[in-house]
């Protein structure tokens, strides 16, 4: 909402407060300021009123005048000039020699073709007051008396052409701050300024130096009854409470008045002609749009207002012929559709040059319908936007007015009729008055507020305020508050109105205050939260660099894992309005964005990469705890340019880190992505149907190359299900004050004997003895016959109690020789 | 024979004083004390001797060969100490040359950023939850008093999910467009006092450099019989020192917000210019643009139509009460680490990362 301070300054006594001071005011009670900015020119001391007293064809370019312009100063200056309408005699607006003119074109001295020249003859447009361009904008055509301002006279003195905007950013719930008055209202009530009569009364127009005719004062019914000779009015639909009319008749359609164009420009609208003009400036004023009708192209002069027909058809103004749907709102004439109710006007009935009687409706709307259909169509014109607020019936009667005396006082328009009015609102329906508890305002603020404050700051803003029970001791009483109609969407509540108080009498200087946790548990990680840090700082603990990729990719992706159709992993869940193709579908895997990524840095030169992510996948499978939304996960995932052992040792850092032991690798080859001779599901816990938590493995060389990677290994965790395996509770075991016995084997088994197998035959074979065995080595070739591996055993044998003797030592290495030859074949080597 | 015990003794003396290395004087200990030497031989066949001489020869031989091993153990330590003294010499090496190479990891900066503000929100009391990413219109506008026709559901501001043939339920499904659905989620489920934050990946149909399409926020709901606006303003305050430093001050704007009443958005005063709008060089101050605060957060009391969407006793609005916030991690990280612009954030250029590690 652009807000032109000087414009501003007729509704409020602004006393001198500058645009500056009002927007910081404004910015903090709750009306936050977007930029403050100047329209018009840059420095308006420059410019000066001049009288041009020569004017002469320039002598060697047809289109230019030489004139001399008196501006006040002892010699004339001389300006070379193009417009075609510049002649000696004019009263004219001069930018003189350092003007800097608006767009921040400054005023040089210059020569044009050879032709001194010192200063520029402005047009309405150059000083931001219309739209004018094609010639200077000679000041007796718009000001009377201009003719006697005296040369060099500042031309600010005379004509108001530049101000400072403030441009506001109004909140949804504030429909009545999207017009200039009830901004007013708020800068009254902000700054403590005394509000002048709204332009809709008798007394705003008294104000301005007015009269408000019959009709004029929306503080009264209209004198002249509802009727218009001729027209008719119906509203068949509830979704337009109040809908009026009434008709004015010898209208001279054409430019408005300069300063009706000037506010126009400042507050960001363009000037189009005198009764348009009419319109959009009475709706910044009142925030209630109005559209005006050639009266004599209502066709039958009959208006009716009516839900569409779903897929008919209406030619709007901007020439494009819109398809409704069902519950939209149209307004039909004898003719049929003239106009797309509340968001645009249809061509057939639109204001054009030859009219000369108007038809001016003002309407309030269901904001919701208005609000669909202005979105569907992508037509949040200025009055369509305020209309899908839903703005409040009584508005319409301050448009109707201050309308009427604009029309009749700047068009010479005379009014024809009452005014025919349709619609469900009843005015003589009264809101009851909302109470508010004194307490229940410390209650939610923290700090008391007086009923006499309270009772200041909402009589500030319009709310009719009566003190119930005034001798009330303090802290107990209760204030009734009448809602004024502008704010009535708003304000339903006891709740609303604190919030009224609390932003104009509280939030400034409120004490701050720590509340007290009332729980007898402190605040802490949850064990699973904990374990999440665990995860992400073992892996950055080892070199890993974290990474946050999308969760969005593109509905290729699981093709380029090879994923098949039908594979769960390949359901991705899909957006409705996704931004681009690209970030259509959110991704059904981790490994998508860390693939993304990899390549990402290896086009840009970055080698060795090891990262990792934490984050969310999601598939198009019911959620096992809310079984109508896609199922979604939290996932880690590494990924290292190496081979599968880098990954898995970091799998085991990972898992020993989280004190998971129970973990164990099955060989796979049924994961299209992985390389299938160097794959594993993980699985945690005992049994052969013990859960599988995730994937480990190189990227299949295939996938990798589509990425244009070279050998990568990763692991892919589902956290969901990793997490609550983590044990909370460790118990320890001593370490023992004996000392171990150690020694190696180096085994003979065949190709297909895994080494977990040769471990598990051991480690149950060494029985109470055997604290930890392992493979250190794992070897074929020389020596080594084919089809046969030899694996090197590292045996740690420990007694809690005692120093172990040779023959305990040999009878265990002797029991897990013969283990090992008997379960797996293996044959002792050297 | 006292003659011959003088001469080994002398001859052995200045052998050991003539070596050089400790494996000479290893050879001069074998041949002058080992089992075949002169001297101990001498010493073993001294009972062959005259009674009266046995004594008088004896000493001397053991005197002798004392003497002779003290001087080979004082040369050795000798010899020893010059000899590491080279060793440490000839091991000397170019300290500038580059160490074992050990790779370096680290957080993503939204993850430090994040892990910053869950620590700083736990030490004043709050619980940390997390919610789903994909919501309901239920739980992301309705319940949490967005009217019908809130800007925020417009397709423009919000991703909504394509319909599935594998979900059931007569839904509208979406991408939550901010952390609050917890708020009611949570209510659903835990008695009060509640003290929570939700930290979380958000989504708006938004890309430029301040807007990415997916981004992080942390919500706050703090619901007791007696909490006030301003222990909201406590709370913030505390936040806002803890991130920005112990000389920032806070201040509430009023402001809108569907879900809160009354509703303010938080400012802190600048950490860059101290607040004043100025910088030392007498510039306005790019990060306040001159105002001397800069926007941190949205909050406000938690609205009762929130509170009765819960649909229990136990969160009736007349009978608790308290507030709320929201704040973008993303916008937290660009006021500390002077970041401009988001999307690099994403692109995960890990020689960047580092930087912020
Ligand atoms: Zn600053």
């Amino acid at each position: 909402m652009r807000v032109p301070i000087r414009w501003l300054g007729e509704y409020v006594a602004l006393d001198g407060r500058d645009a500056t001071e009002v927007a910081a005011r404004l910015n903090v009670t709750g009306t936050e300021l977007d930029r403050l900015v100047h329209h018009g020119v840059e420095t308006p001391e420059k410019i000066v009123v001049g009288r041009v007293l020569t004017c002469e064809p320039h002598p060697d370019a047809d289109r230019l005048r030489v004139t001399t312009v008196d501006i006040g100063a002892e010699e004339p200056s001389q300006i070379v000039c193009g417009a075609p309408n510049v002649a000696a005699g004019q009263t004219v607006g001069v930018a003189t020699v350092g003007a800097v003119m608006p767009g921040g074109m400054k005023i040089k001295k210059a020569k044009l073709r050879g032709q001194a020249s010192v200063g520029m003859i402005c047009s309405a447009r150059e000083l931001g007051i219309g739209e004018e361009h094609d010639g200077i904008l000679a000041l007796e055509t718009v000001l009377p008396g201009a003719a006697d301002v005296a040369p060099g006279t500042p031309l600010t003195d005379v004509l108001a052409h530049a101000d400072d905007v403030l441009d506001l950013e109004i909140t949804p719930n504030r429909p009545d701050c999207l017009g200039l008055y009830g901004i007013a209202r708020e800068v009254a009530a902000a700054t403590g300024a005394s509000l002048r009569p709204a332009p809709w009364t008798a007394a705003g127009a008294a104000e301005q130096g007015s009269t408000a005719e019959e009709g004029e004062d929306a503080a009264a019914v209209d004198p002249r009854g509802e009727a218009i000779d001729g027209f008719s009015l119906e509203v068949t639909t509830t979704r337009c409470p109040r809908f009026t009319l009434r008709l004015f008749q010898d209208v001279v359609v054409g430019p408005s008045p300069l300063w009706i164009q000037a506010r126009l420009s400042a507050a960001g609208q363009r000037p189009i002609n005198n009764v348009v003009d009419i319109t959009n400036y009475v709706m910044l004023v009142t925030g209630q749009p109005l559209h005006a009708f050639d009266a004599d192209r209502v066709a039958g002069g009959s208006l009716t207002i009516r839900e569409a027909v779903d897929g008919e058809q209406l030619e709007t103004l901007d020439g494009t012929t819109r398809t409704l749907k069902a519950g939209e709102l149209v307004i039909d004439d004898a003719d049929g559709p003239t106009s797309l109710a509340a968001v645009m006007g249809g061509a057939r009935s639109e204001v054009h040059e030859g009219t000369t009687r108007v038809l001016l409706e003002v309407a309030s709307w269901d904001g919701p319908t208005i609000h669909r259909t202005a979105h569907r169509l992508d037509l949040f014109s200025e009055a369509a936007s305020r209309n899908a607020k839903g703005l409040a019936p009584e508005q319409v009667d301050w448009a109707q007015a201050l309308a009427s005396r604009l029309l009749r006082e700047t068009v010479g328009a005379t009014r024809v009729g009452g005014t025919l009015s349709a619609g469900t609102w009843n005015s003589a329906v009264v809101q009851p008055p909302l109470a508010v508890r004194e307490s229940r305002v410390e209650r939610l603020l923290g700090t008391a507020v007086s009923r006499p404050r309270q009772t200041e700051l909402l009589d500030a803003l319009g709310f009719g305020v009566t003190d119930a029970e005034p001798d009330a001791p303090a802290g107990t009483g209760t204030l009734q508050v009448v809602v004024p109609a502008e704010r009535r969407a708003d304000v339903t509540r006891e709740v609303d109105l604190i919030e009224e108080i609390a932003r104009l009498g509280v939030v400034a200087d409120l004490e701050p205050t720590l509340p007290t946790r009332r729980r007898a548990a402190a605040a802490r990680l949850t064990p699973a939260q904990r374990a999440r840090r665990r995860v992400e700082d073992v892996l950055v603990g080892r070199g890993l660099q974290e990474v946050v990729g999308w969760s969005f990719t593109d509905a290729g992706a699981a093709g380029r894992l090879e994923l098949p159709e039908g594979d769960p992993r390949a359901a991705a869940v899909v957006l409705d309005n996704p931004l681009s193709e690209d970030q259509a579908v959110l991704r059904p895997s981790m490994l998508v964005s860390l693939l993304d990524i990899a390549r990402h840095n290896r086009t840009r030169g970055v080698d060795d990469l090891r990262i990792f992510e934490t984050g969310t996948v999601f598939r198009d499978a019911p959620d096992p705890v809310r079984a109508d939304m896609p199922y979604e996960h939290l996932a880690v995932a590494a990924l290292v340019q190496d081979d599968v052992f880098a990954a898995k040792g970091l799998l085991e850092a990972l898992l020993g880190a989280l004190r998971i032991d129970d973990w164990a690798l099955h060989a796979t080859d049924e994961v299209q992505f992985l390389h299938p001779g160097r794959a594993a599901r993980i699985t945690v816990g005992a049994g052969d149907d013990a859960p599988t938590i995730g994937l480990l493995g190189e990227v299949h060389p295939r996938v990798a190359d589509r990425w244009d990677l070279p050998r990568v290994a990763t692991f892919l965790i589902d956290l969901d299900r990793l997490l609550p395996l983590v044990p909370d509770a460790r118990t320890f075991r001593p370490v023992g004050a004996f000392p171990d016995a150690r020694f190696d084997l180096a085994v003979l088994v065949a190709d297909d004997v895994t080494a977990a197998k040769v471990v598990a035959v051991a480690r149950k074979a060494g029985g109470a003895l055997l604290e930890d065995v392992r493979v250190f080595d794992s070897y074929r070739g020389k020596g080594v016959p084919e089809g046969q591996v030899s694996l090197a055993l590292h045996v740690r044998l420990r007694a809690a109690d005692r120093t172990l003797t040779d023959e305990e030592i040999g009878g265990a290495r002797e029991q897990i020789v013969a283990a090992l030859a008997e379960q797996v074949g293996g044959v002792l080597r050297g | 024979m006292q003659e011959r015990i003088a001469e080994l003794r002398a001859a052995g003396e200045a052998a050991v004083a003539a070596a050089t290395t400790t494996d000479e004087l290893e050879e001069l200990r074998v041949a002058h004390l080992g089992r075949k030497a002169e001297l101990p031989n001498l010493l073993r066949d001294v009972s062959k001797l005259e009674p009266a001489e046995r004594g008088i020869v004896g000493k001397a031989a053991n005197q002798a060969r004392q003497a002779l091993q003290a001087a080979i153990d004082a040369r050795v330590a000798e010899l020893k100490a010059s000899e590491l003294d080279a060793q440490l010499i000839a091991d000397r090496v170019d300290i500038t040359l580059p160490g074992k190479a050990e790779p370096v990891g680290g957080l993503h900066l939204l993850t430090r950023v994040r892990r910053d503000i869950e620590d700083i929100f736990l030490g004043l009391g709050f619980d940390i939850v997390e919610g789903p990413e994909t919501e309901t219109v239920h739980y992301n506008f309705d319940a949490l008093n967005h009217a019908e026709n809130h800007p925020a559901r417009d397709r423009a501001d919000t991703f909504y999910l394509a319909p599935s043939p594998h979900l059931d339920g007569d839904v509208q499904r979406l991408l939550r467009t901010h952390t609050s659905p917890m708020q009611v989620r949570h209510m659903e489920r835990a008695e009060p006092p509640v003290a929570i934050v939700v930290p979380g990946r958000v989504y708006r149909p938004d890309s430029d450099a301040t807007h990415t399409p997916q981004f992080h926020q942390v919500e706050g709901l703090w619901i007791d019989t007696d909490t006030t606006l301003a222990d909201l303003k406590g709370v913030l305050l505390s936040f806002a020192r803890a991130i920005f430093g112990p000389d920032r001050e806070i201040r509430l704007r009023p402001h809108f917000f569907p879900f809160t009443e009354p509703s303010v958005e938080i400012d802190v005063s600048c950490h860059l210019c101290g607040g004043t709008g100025t910088l030392k060089d007498r510039s306005r101050c790019p990060l306040c643009k001159g105002t001397g605060w800069i926007e941190i957060l949205g909050s406000g009391m938690v609205d009762p139509n929130v509170l009765a969407a819960v649909g229990r006793p136990e969160f009736d609005p007349e009978k608790v009460q308290g507030f709320a916030f929201g704040m973008g991690i993303e916008r937290i990280a660009m006021l500390r680490y002077g970041l401009s612009d988001l999307r690099p954030l994403y692109e995960n250029d890990v020689r960047l990362l580092e930087q912020y590690a």
